[in-house]
Protein backbone atom coordinates (compact mmCIF):
# COMPACT_ATOMS: atom_id res chain seq x y z
CA UNK A 1 0.00 0.00 0.00
CA UNK A 2 1.30 3.85 -1.06
CA UNK A 3 2.17 6.34 1.62
CA UNK A 4 -0.38 8.47 0.30
CA UNK A 5 -3.19 6.00 0.28
CA UNK A 6 -2.43 4.80 3.74
CA UNK A 7 -2.69 8.03 4.89
CA UNK A 8 -6.00 9.01 3.44
CA UNK A 9 -7.32 5.49 4.50
CA UNK A 10 -6.18 6.67 8.17
CA UNK A 11 -8.11 10.19 8.04
CA UNK A 12 -10.90 8.56 6.81
CA UNK A 13 -11.19 6.25 9.66
CA UNK A 14 -10.19 8.72 12.26
CA UNK A 15 -13.56 10.66 11.24
CA UNK A 16 -15.59 7.52 10.98
CA UNK A 17 -14.30 6.83 14.45
CA UNK A 18 -15.29 10.34 15.43
CA UNK A 19 -18.50 9.89 13.65
CA UNK A 20 -19.41 6.81 15.71
CA UNK A 21 -18.91 8.42 18.96
CA UNK A 22 -20.87 11.58 18.58
CA UNK A 23 -23.63 8.84 17.38
CA UNK A 24 -23.35 7.12 20.34
CA UNK A 25 -23.23 10.16 21.92
CA UNK A 26 -26.30 11.34 20.60
CA UNK A 27 -28.30 8.14 21.11
CA UNK A 28 -27.87 7.39 25.10
CA UNK A 29 -28.74 11.41 25.74
CA UNK A 30 -31.60 11.07 23.70
CA UNK A 31 -32.54 7.71 24.07
CA UNK A 32 -31.57 6.58 27.74
CA UNK A 33 -31.75 7.62 31.15
CA UNK A 34 -28.92 9.50 30.77
CA UNK A 35 -30.62 12.40 28.99
CA UNK A 36 -31.69 13.76 32.35
CA UNK A 37 -28.61 14.43 33.62
CA UNK A 38 -25.80 14.52 30.46
CA UNK A 39 -27.00 17.11 27.03
CA UNK A 40 -26.59 15.79 23.75
CA UNK A 41 -23.76 16.79 21.23
CA UNK A 42 -26.37 19.33 19.34
CA UNK A 43 -27.19 20.98 22.77
CA UNK A 44 -23.25 21.28 23.63
CA UNK A 45 -22.08 22.47 20.25
CA UNK A 46 -24.74 25.28 20.30
CA UNK A 47 -23.02 26.46 23.38
CA UNK A 48 -19.69 26.09 21.84
CA UNK A 49 -20.44 28.24 18.89
CA UNK A 50 -22.70 30.51 21.16
CA UNK A 51 -19.54 30.70 23.38
CA UNK A 52 -17.25 31.67 20.99
CA UNK A 53 -19.55 35.24 20.43
CA UNK A 54 -20.99 36.00 24.05
CA UNK A 55 -18.31 36.45 26.73
CA UNK A 56 -18.00 33.99 29.62
CA UNK A 57 -16.72 35.56 32.82
CA UNK A 58 -14.28 37.94 31.21
CA UNK A 59 -13.95 36.47 28.06
CA UNK A 60 -15.22 34.54 25.17
CA UNK A 61 -14.12 30.82 24.88
CA UNK A 62 -11.22 31.56 22.53
CA UNK A 63 -10.01 34.25 25.24
CA UNK A 64 -10.04 31.77 27.59
CA UNK A 65 -8.35 29.44 25.83
CA UNK A 66 -5.68 31.92 24.92
CA UNK A 67 -4.88 32.63 28.47
CA UNK A 68 -4.42 29.17 29.06
CA UNK A 69 -2.03 29.06 26.14
CA UNK A 70 -0.10 31.61 27.27
CA UNK A 71 0.44 29.98 30.57
CA UNK A 72 1.67 26.93 28.61
CA UNK A 73 3.92 28.46 26.83
CA UNK A 74 5.75 30.64 29.04
CA UNK A 75 5.67 27.32 31.70
CA UNK A 76 6.67 25.14 29.32
CA UNK A 77 9.44 27.21 27.28
CA UNK A 78 11.31 28.06 30.32
CA UNK A 79 10.69 24.77 31.71
CA UNK A 80 12.23 22.77 28.99
CA UNK A 81 15.39 25.30 28.81
CA UNK A 82 16.05 24.25 32.21
CA UNK A 83 15.02 20.82 31.41
CA UNK A 84 17.79 20.80 28.72
CA UNK A 85 20.42 22.59 30.77
CA UNK A 86 20.03 20.15 33.51
CA UNK A 87 19.61 17.35 31.66
CA UNK A 88 22.54 17.63 29.64
CA UNK A 89 24.38 18.73 32.67
CA UNK A 90 23.69 15.16 34.78
CA UNK A 91 24.19 13.17 31.29
CA UNK A 92 27.68 14.59 30.75
CA UNK A 93 28.99 15.69 34.31
CA UNK A 94 30.09 13.67 36.88
CA UNK A 95 29.64 16.32 39.60
CA UNK A 96 26.73 17.57 38.10
CA UNK A 97 25.10 14.24 38.21
CA UNK A 98 26.19 13.69 41.58
CA UNK A 99 24.79 16.97 42.96
CA UNK A 100 21.57 16.89 40.91
CA UNK A 101 20.10 13.66 40.10
CA UNK A 102 19.39 12.50 44.03
CA UNK A 103 17.25 15.54 44.33
CA UNK A 104 16.00 15.30 41.09
CA UNK A 105 14.72 11.56 41.34
CA UNK A 106 13.18 12.64 44.48
CA UNK A 107 11.27 15.39 43.08
CA UNK A 108 10.21 13.55 39.69
CA UNK A 109 7.59 11.23 40.73
CA UNK A 110 5.35 14.03 42.46
CA UNK A 111 3.01 15.15 40.03
CA UNK A 112 2.42 18.95 39.47
CA UNK A 113 -1.35 19.33 40.87
CA UNK A 114 0.36 18.19 44.49
CA UNK A 115 2.79 20.97 44.03
CA UNK A 116 -0.08 23.58 44.13
CA UNK A 117 -0.63 23.91 47.82
CA UNK A 118 3.14 24.77 48.11
CA UNK A 119 3.70 26.68 45.18
CA UNK A 120 0.28 29.04 46.20
CA UNK A 121 2.31 29.53 49.78
CA UNK A 122 5.43 30.89 48.17
CA UNK A 123 3.57 32.18 45.01
CA UNK A 124 0.36 33.40 46.11
CA UNK A 125 -2.34 33.15 43.58
CA UNK A 126 -1.41 35.46 40.66
CA UNK A 127 0.25 34.47 37.28
CA UNK A 128 3.19 33.24 38.55
CA UNK A 129 2.33 30.12 40.62
CA UNK A 130 0.56 28.73 37.14
CA UNK A 131 3.43 28.97 35.11
CA UNK A 132 5.10 27.38 37.87
CA UNK A 133 2.68 24.17 38.27
CA UNK A 134 2.91 24.27 34.47
CA UNK A 135 6.54 24.19 34.02
CA UNK A 136 7.11 22.04 36.70
CA UNK A 137 4.67 19.38 34.24
CA UNK A 138 7.35 20.02 31.67
CA UNK A 139 10.48 20.15 33.69
CA UNK A 140 10.31 16.20 34.66
CA UNK A 141 9.86 15.15 31.56
CA UNK A 142 12.36 17.44 29.22
CA UNK A 143 15.12 16.71 32.02
CA UNK A 144 14.99 13.10 31.88
CA UNK A 145 14.76 12.63 28.31
CA UNK A 146 18.11 14.64 27.56
CA UNK A 147 19.83 13.40 30.83
CA UNK A 148 18.99 10.02 29.23
CA UNK A 149 20.48 11.19 25.65
CA UNK A 150 23.16 13.06 27.13
CA UNK A 151 24.36 10.05 29.26
CA UNK A 152 24.05 7.78 25.63
CA UNK A 153 25.78 9.68 23.34
CA UNK A 154 27.73 7.41 21.20
CA UNK A 155 31.26 7.52 22.76
CA UNK A 156 33.25 6.97 19.03
CA UNK A 157 31.51 9.78 17.53
CA UNK A 158 32.75 12.19 20.22
CA UNK A 159 36.07 10.45 19.81
CA UNK A 160 35.77 10.89 16.15
CA UNK A 161 35.06 14.67 16.50
CA UNK A 162 37.81 15.03 18.65
CA UNK A 163 40.41 13.08 16.41
CA UNK A 164 39.29 15.75 13.74
CA UNK A 165 40.48 18.54 16.07
CA UNK A 166 36.99 19.66 17.42
CA UNK A 167 37.27 21.37 20.58
CA UNK A 168 35.19 20.86 24.10
CA UNK A 169 33.16 23.60 23.19
CA UNK A 170 32.68 22.12 19.58
CA UNK A 171 31.80 18.77 21.37
CA UNK A 172 29.11 19.84 23.10
CA UNK A 173 27.60 21.78 20.24
CA UNK A 174 28.47 19.76 17.33
CA UNK A 175 27.74 16.15 18.50
CA UNK A 176 25.83 15.99 22.53
CA UNK A 177 23.61 18.75 21.38
CA UNK A 178 22.79 17.40 18.09
CA UNK A 179 22.77 13.83 18.99
CA UNK A 180 20.35 14.13 22.27
CA UNK A 181 18.00 16.43 20.16
CA UNK A 182 15.35 13.56 18.74
CA UNK A 183 15.37 12.54 22.40
CA UNK A 184 14.72 15.64 24.08
CA UNK A 185 11.99 16.34 21.27
CA UNK A 186 10.05 13.17 22.44
CA UNK A 187 10.50 14.28 25.93
CA UNK A 188 9.10 18.03 24.71
CA UNK A 189 5.94 16.14 23.16
CA UNK A 190 5.09 14.57 26.16
CA UNK A 191 5.69 17.60 28.39
CA UNK A 192 3.43 19.85 26.62
CA UNK A 193 0.40 17.41 27.04
CA UNK A 194 1.38 17.18 30.79
CA UNK A 195 1.80 21.26 30.63
CA UNK A 196 -1.50 21.27 29.22
CA UNK A 197 -2.98 19.02 31.84
CA UNK A 198 -1.13 21.08 34.41
CA UNK A 199 -2.74 24.31 33.58
CA UNK A 200 -6.17 23.37 33.58
CA UNK A 201 -5.27 22.08 37.02
CA UNK A 202 -3.74 25.01 37.84
CA UNK A 203 -6.58 27.32 36.41
CA UNK A 204 -8.71 25.82 38.72
CA UNK A 205 -7.54 26.83 41.86
CA UNK A 206 -7.41 30.65 42.92
CA UNK A 207 -8.32 31.84 38.36
CA UNK A 208 -10.74 33.72 36.87
CA UNK A 209 -10.09 33.01 33.21
CA UNK A 210 -9.00 30.11 31.52
CA UNK A 211 -10.05 26.58 29.84
CA UNK A 212 -9.65 24.88 33.68
CA UNK A 213 -11.76 27.89 35.03
CA UNK A 214 -14.35 27.46 32.39
CA UNK A 215 -14.67 23.88 33.55
CA UNK A 216 -14.84 24.34 37.51
CA UNK A 217 -17.35 27.03 36.65
CA UNK A 218 -19.26 24.73 34.54
CA UNK A 219 -19.47 22.41 37.94
CA UNK A 220 -20.22 25.04 39.60
CA UNK A 221 -23.02 26.58 38.42
CA UNK A 222 -24.00 22.83 37.10
CA UNK A 223 -24.04 23.27 33.70
CA UNK A 224 -22.68 20.54 32.51
CA UNK A 225 -22.91 21.53 28.55
CA UNK A 226 -20.28 23.97 29.95
CA UNK A 227 -18.38 21.68 31.11
CA UNK A 228 -18.12 19.46 27.97
CA UNK A 229 -17.41 22.71 26.03
CA UNK A 230 -14.35 23.14 28.20
CA UNK A 231 -13.60 19.31 28.19
CA UNK A 232 -13.95 19.56 24.34
CA UNK A 233 -11.56 22.48 23.51
CA UNK A 234 -8.83 20.89 25.30
CA UNK A 235 -9.36 18.02 23.88
CA UNK A 236 -8.89 19.60 20.38
CA UNK A 237 -5.91 22.01 21.55
CA UNK A 238 -4.32 18.98 23.32
CA UNK A 239 -4.15 17.05 19.78
CA UNK A 240 -3.27 20.57 18.12
CA UNK A 241 -0.37 21.06 20.34
CA UNK A 242 0.91 17.38 20.12
CA UNK A 243 0.59 17.63 16.30
CA UNK A 244 2.63 20.50 15.74
CA UNK A 245 5.19 19.18 18.18
CA UNK A 246 5.49 16.13 16.05
CA UNK A 247 5.83 18.41 12.95
CA UNK A 248 8.71 20.16 14.69
CA UNK A 249 10.18 17.45 15.56
CA UNK A 250 10.13 15.66 11.59
CA UNK A 251 11.66 19.55 10.88
CA UNK A 252 14.66 19.79 13.12
CA UNK A 253 15.24 16.04 13.59
CA UNK A 254 15.06 15.29 9.60
CA UNK A 255 17.90 13.34 9.80
CA UNK A 256 16.54 10.79 12.60
CA UNK A 257 13.60 9.47 10.33
CA UNK A 258 15.65 9.30 6.60
CA UNK A 259 16.41 5.51 7.15
CA UNK A 260 12.35 4.95 8.48
CA UNK B 1 66.28 5.43 9.25
CA UNK B 2 67.25 8.85 10.23
CA UNK B 3 65.02 10.73 12.37
CA UNK B 4 63.78 13.24 10.12
CA UNK B 5 62.61 10.34 8.19
CA UNK B 6 60.49 8.96 11.20
CA UNK B 7 56.24 9.94 11.88
CA UNK B 8 56.19 8.15 14.67
CA UNK B 9 58.03 7.29 17.61
CA UNK B 10 57.13 4.79 20.46
CA UNK B 11 59.83 4.46 23.02
CA UNK B 12 59.09 1.72 26.25
CA UNK B 13 55.68 2.17 25.85
CA UNK B 14 53.68 0.71 28.59
CA UNK B 15 50.03 0.83 30.10
CA UNK B 16 48.80 -0.58 33.07
CA UNK B 17 45.17 -1.24 34.08
CA UNK B 18 44.87 -0.87 37.76
CA UNK B 19 47.46 -4.24 38.10
CA UNK B 20 46.78 -5.82 34.51
CA UNK B 21 49.77 -4.80 32.54
CA UNK B 22 48.13 -4.42 28.81
CA UNK B 23 51.15 -3.33 26.97
CA UNK B 24 54.57 -3.79 28.26
CA UNK B 25 57.63 -2.46 27.08
CA UNK B 26 56.57 -1.88 23.31
CA UNK B 27 58.93 0.19 20.54
CA UNK B 28 58.73 0.79 17.37
CA UNK B 29 59.27 3.81 14.65
CA UNK B 30 57.09 4.59 11.94
CA UNK B 31 58.71 6.28 8.95
CA UNK B 32 56.56 9.01 7.01
CA UNK B 33 54.39 7.75 3.90
CA UNK B 34 54.51 4.25 5.65
CA UNK B 35 51.78 1.72 5.91
CA UNK B 36 51.92 -0.64 8.88
CA UNK B 37 49.45 -3.14 9.63
CA UNK B 38 49.27 -3.85 13.69
CA UNK B 39 48.47 -7.54 14.50
CA UNK B 40 47.90 -9.65 17.17
CA UNK B 41 45.68 -12.08 19.16
CA UNK B 42 42.19 -11.33 19.52
CA UNK B 43 42.11 -9.26 22.93
CA UNK B 44 45.73 -9.04 22.93
CA UNK B 45 45.12 -4.85 22.84
CA UNK B 46 45.69 -3.25 19.65
CA UNK B 47 42.48 -0.81 20.41
CA UNK B 48 44.08 0.41 23.88
CA UNK B 49 47.60 0.46 21.66
CA UNK B 50 46.01 2.95 19.42
CA UNK B 51 44.14 5.26 22.14
CA UNK B 52 47.46 5.27 23.94
CA UNK B 53 48.46 6.68 20.40
CA UNK B 54 45.35 9.35 20.64
CA UNK B 55 45.16 9.73 24.06
CA UNK B 56 41.42 9.27 23.49
CA UNK B 57 39.32 8.50 26.58
CA UNK B 58 42.15 10.20 28.79
CA UNK B 59 44.50 7.28 27.88
CA UNK B 60 47.73 8.08 29.26
CA UNK B 61 50.65 6.07 29.09
CA UNK B 62 51.74 4.33 32.47
CA UNK B 63 55.16 5.11 31.17
CA UNK B 64 56.96 5.32 27.81
CA UNK B 65 56.80 7.86 25.08
CA UNK B 66 55.15 8.43 21.70
CA UNK B 67 56.53 11.07 19.43
CA UNK B 68 55.18 12.59 16.04
CA UNK B 69 57.57 14.64 14.27
CA UNK B 70 59.44 14.01 17.17
CA UNK B 71 56.86 16.24 19.18
CA UNK B 72 54.69 14.55 22.05
CA UNK B 73 51.39 13.93 20.44
CA UNK B 74 49.10 17.10 20.24
CA UNK B 75 45.29 16.33 18.63
CA UNK B 76 44.96 20.34 17.99
CA UNK B 77 48.34 20.72 16.72
CA UNK B 78 49.38 17.61 14.79
CA UNK B 79 46.55 16.28 11.86
CA UNK B 80 45.78 13.08 12.75
CA UNK B 81 42.60 10.96 11.53
CA UNK B 82 41.01 8.12 13.00
CA UNK B 83 38.58 5.55 11.51
CA UNK B 84 36.82 3.34 14.23
CA UNK B 85 35.58 -0.11 13.66
CA UNK B 86 32.19 1.10 13.98
CA UNK B 87 30.72 3.58 11.52
CA UNK B 88 31.45 6.75 12.96
CA UNK B 89 29.65 9.02 10.46
CA UNK B 90 27.45 12.06 11.94
CA UNK B 91 23.74 11.02 11.52
CA UNK B 92 22.79 14.61 11.47
CA UNK B 93 25.00 15.49 8.67
CA UNK B 94 24.63 14.78 5.17
CA UNK B 95 27.74 12.77 3.14
CA UNK B 96 28.90 15.73 1.89
CA UNK B 97 28.54 17.33 5.28
CA UNK B 98 30.35 14.59 7.36
CA UNK B 99 33.15 14.57 4.67
CA UNK B 100 33.50 18.54 5.58
CA UNK B 101 33.31 17.97 8.94
CA UNK B 102 37.04 18.16 9.47
CA UNK B 103 38.02 20.64 7.13
CA UNK B 104 35.54 23.58 8.69
CA UNK B 105 37.05 22.17 12.49
CA UNK B 106 40.37 23.49 10.60
CA UNK B 107 38.54 26.68 9.29
CA UNK B 108 39.75 25.96 5.84
CA UNK B 109 38.52 28.09 3.08
CA UNK B 110 35.05 27.95 1.46
CA UNK B 111 36.35 27.28 -1.64
CA UNK B 112 39.22 24.73 -0.73
CA UNK B 113 36.58 22.85 1.71
CA UNK B 114 34.51 22.52 -1.41
CA UNK B 115 37.12 21.12 -3.99
CA UNK B 116 38.37 19.06 -1.37
CA UNK B 117 35.07 17.09 -0.70
CA UNK B 118 34.08 17.33 -4.64
CA UNK B 119 37.35 15.33 -4.63
CA UNK B 120 36.78 12.68 -1.61
CA UNK B 121 33.46 12.17 -2.89
CA UNK B 122 34.72 10.86 -6.40
CA UNK B 123 37.27 8.94 -4.90
CA UNK B 124 35.25 6.67 -2.96
CA UNK B 125 32.33 6.89 -5.27
CA UNK B 126 29.97 8.64 -3.41
CA UNK B 127 28.84 11.68 -5.47
CA UNK B 128 25.69 10.47 -6.42
CA UNK B 129 24.85 10.22 -2.48
CA UNK B 130 26.26 13.34 -1.46
CA UNK B 131 23.05 14.96 0.32
CA UNK B 132 21.80 11.81 2.00
CA UNK B 133 21.78 11.04 5.20
CA UNK B 134 23.82 7.94 6.81
CA UNK B 135 20.79 6.53 7.83
CA UNK B 136 20.30 6.31 4.11
CA UNK B 137 23.72 4.33 3.74
CA UNK B 138 24.53 0.61 3.09
CA UNK B 139 27.33 -0.11 5.55
CA UNK B 140 29.91 -0.14 2.87
CA UNK B 141 28.78 3.25 1.66
CA UNK B 142 28.96 4.32 5.46
CA UNK B 143 32.49 2.97 5.85
CA UNK B 144 33.93 5.07 2.85
CA UNK B 145 32.05 7.90 4.22
CA UNK B 146 34.42 7.34 7.14
CA UNK B 147 37.45 7.27 4.88
CA UNK B 148 36.47 9.86 2.98
CA UNK B 149 36.50 12.27 6.06
CA UNK B 150 39.53 11.02 7.16
CA UNK B 151 41.42 11.44 4.23
CA UNK B 152 39.62 14.68 3.57
CA UNK B 153 41.92 16.81 5.85
CA UNK B 154 45.00 15.60 4.48
CA UNK B 155 46.52 13.63 7.80
CA UNK B 156 49.89 13.44 8.65
CA UNK B 157 48.79 10.59 10.27
CA UNK B 158 46.08 7.80 9.71
CA UNK B 159 44.77 5.52 12.38
CA UNK B 160 42.54 2.57 11.43
CA UNK B 161 41.01 0.28 14.03
CA UNK B 162 39.65 -2.73 12.18
CA UNK B 163 37.80 -0.72 10.04
CA UNK B 164 36.60 -3.04 8.01
CA UNK B 165 35.95 -6.06 10.44
CA UNK B 166 32.05 -5.92 9.98
CA UNK B 167 31.87 -6.27 6.39
CA UNK B 168 31.80 -9.31 4.44
CA UNK B 169 34.83 -10.05 1.99
CA UNK B 170 33.72 -9.03 -1.20
CA UNK B 171 33.45 -5.47 0.07
CA UNK B 172 36.11 -5.70 2.35
CA UNK B 173 38.43 -6.41 -0.77
CA UNK B 174 36.75 -3.31 -2.29
CA UNK B 175 37.21 -0.77 0.50
CA UNK B 176 41.34 -2.67 0.37
CA UNK B 177 41.55 -1.63 -2.80
CA UNK B 178 40.30 1.77 -2.76
CA UNK B 179 42.26 2.98 0.25
CA UNK B 180 45.49 1.65 -1.19
CA UNK B 181 44.60 4.04 -3.74
CA UNK B 182 43.99 6.44 -1.69
CA UNK B 183 46.90 5.71 0.05
CA UNK B 184 49.13 6.08 -2.72
CA UNK B 185 47.52 9.07 -3.98
CA UNK B 186 48.21 10.93 -0.65
CA UNK B 187 51.41 9.41 0.96
CA UNK B 188 49.84 9.48 4.22
CA UNK B 189 51.04 7.40 7.24
CA UNK B 190 49.17 4.69 8.21
CA UNK B 191 49.06 2.59 11.26
CA UNK B 192 46.13 -0.16 10.15
CA UNK B 193 45.15 -2.88 13.21
CA UNK B 194 43.93 -5.64 11.98
CA UNK B 195 42.80 -9.06 13.13
CA UNK B 196 43.22 -10.58 9.66
CA UNK B 197 46.49 -11.46 8.64
CA UNK B 198 45.74 -11.61 4.78
CA UNK B 199 44.39 -7.99 4.99
CA UNK B 200 47.29 -6.93 6.66
CA UNK B 201 49.85 -8.41 4.08
CA UNK B 202 47.64 -7.26 1.67
CA UNK B 203 47.95 -4.04 2.36
CA UNK B 204 51.07 -3.06 4.50
CA UNK B 205 54.97 -2.64 3.90
CA UNK B 206 55.29 -3.32 7.30
CA UNK B 207 53.88 -5.64 9.66
CA UNK B 208 54.23 -5.38 13.51
CA UNK B 209 52.90 -8.94 15.06
CA UNK B 210 52.26 -8.78 18.56
CA UNK B 211 51.58 -11.01 21.93
CA UNK B 212 48.84 -11.84 24.03
CA UNK B 213 48.79 -9.90 26.73
CA UNK B 214 51.19 -8.25 28.80
CA UNK B 215 51.33 -7.75 24.65
CA UNK B 216 54.96 -6.77 23.07
CA UNK B 217 56.52 -7.12 19.87
CA UNK B 218 57.16 -10.52 18.95
CA UNK B 219 58.67 -9.29 15.61
CA UNK B 220 58.38 -6.75 12.52
CA UNK B 221 58.17 -8.26 9.27
CA UNK B 222 59.07 -5.76 6.47
CA UNK B 223 56.69 -6.74 3.49
CA UNK B 224 58.22 -5.88 0.29
CA UNK B 225 55.75 -7.77 -1.90
CA UNK B 226 54.92 -6.15 -5.20
CA UNK B 227 51.99 -4.57 -5.62
CA UNK B 228 49.49 -5.26 -6.98
CA UNK B 229 49.00 -8.18 -4.90
CA UNK B 230 47.83 -11.42 -5.37
CA UNK B 231 46.14 -13.56 -2.47
CA UNK B 232 46.52 -16.83 -4.40
CA UNK B 233 50.41 -16.36 -5.19
CA UNK B 234 53.00 -18.44 -3.36
CA UNK B 235 54.96 -15.46 -1.79
CA UNK B 236 52.05 -13.53 -0.01
CA UNK B 237 50.84 -17.05 1.28
CA UNK B 238 54.16 -17.73 2.43
CA UNK B 239 54.70 -14.97 4.06
CA UNK B 240 50.44 -15.08 5.37
CA UNK B 241 51.87 -18.91 6.92
CA UNK B 242 54.65 -16.85 8.08
CA UNK B 243 52.10 -14.17 10.21
CA UNK B 244 49.78 -16.83 10.98
CA UNK B 245 52.54 -19.31 12.73
CA UNK B 246 54.12 -16.37 14.74
CA UNK B 247 50.49 -15.58 16.01
CA UNK B 248 49.49 -19.28 16.88
CA UNK B 249 49.15 -19.75 20.76
CA UNK B 250 47.81 -23.01 20.90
Amino acid sequence: MSKKKGDREAVMYAILAIASFFVFWWFITTFTAAKQTTPGPIEVIQLLIKSLFEPIGNYTIFGHLMVSLRRVAVGFSVATILGIIFGIAMGTSDWARAIIKPIFELLRPIPPIAWIPIVILFFGIGELPKYVITGIGAFTNVTLNAYTAAENVDPELIGAAKMLGTDEKGIFFRVILPSCTPQIFAGMQVALSTSWMAVLAAEMVGAQEGCGWLILRGNDTLNIALVMVGMIVVGVVGFLLATIMRMAERRFCLWNRMGD
Amino acid sequence: MSEQDIKVKVSHMTKKFGDLLVLNDISFNVKKGEFLCVVGPTGCGKTTFLNCLTKLDAYELTSGEILINNEPVDLMKHNIAYIFQEYSSFPWYTVEENIAYGLKIKRRPEKEIKEAVDEMLEMVGLTEFRNYYPDQLSASMLQRVSIARAFAVKPELLLMDEPYGQLDNELRYKLEDELIKLWKHTGTTVIFITHNIEEAVYLSENILVLTNKPTTIKKEIVNDLPRPRDVTEVNFNKLRDEVTDLIKWW
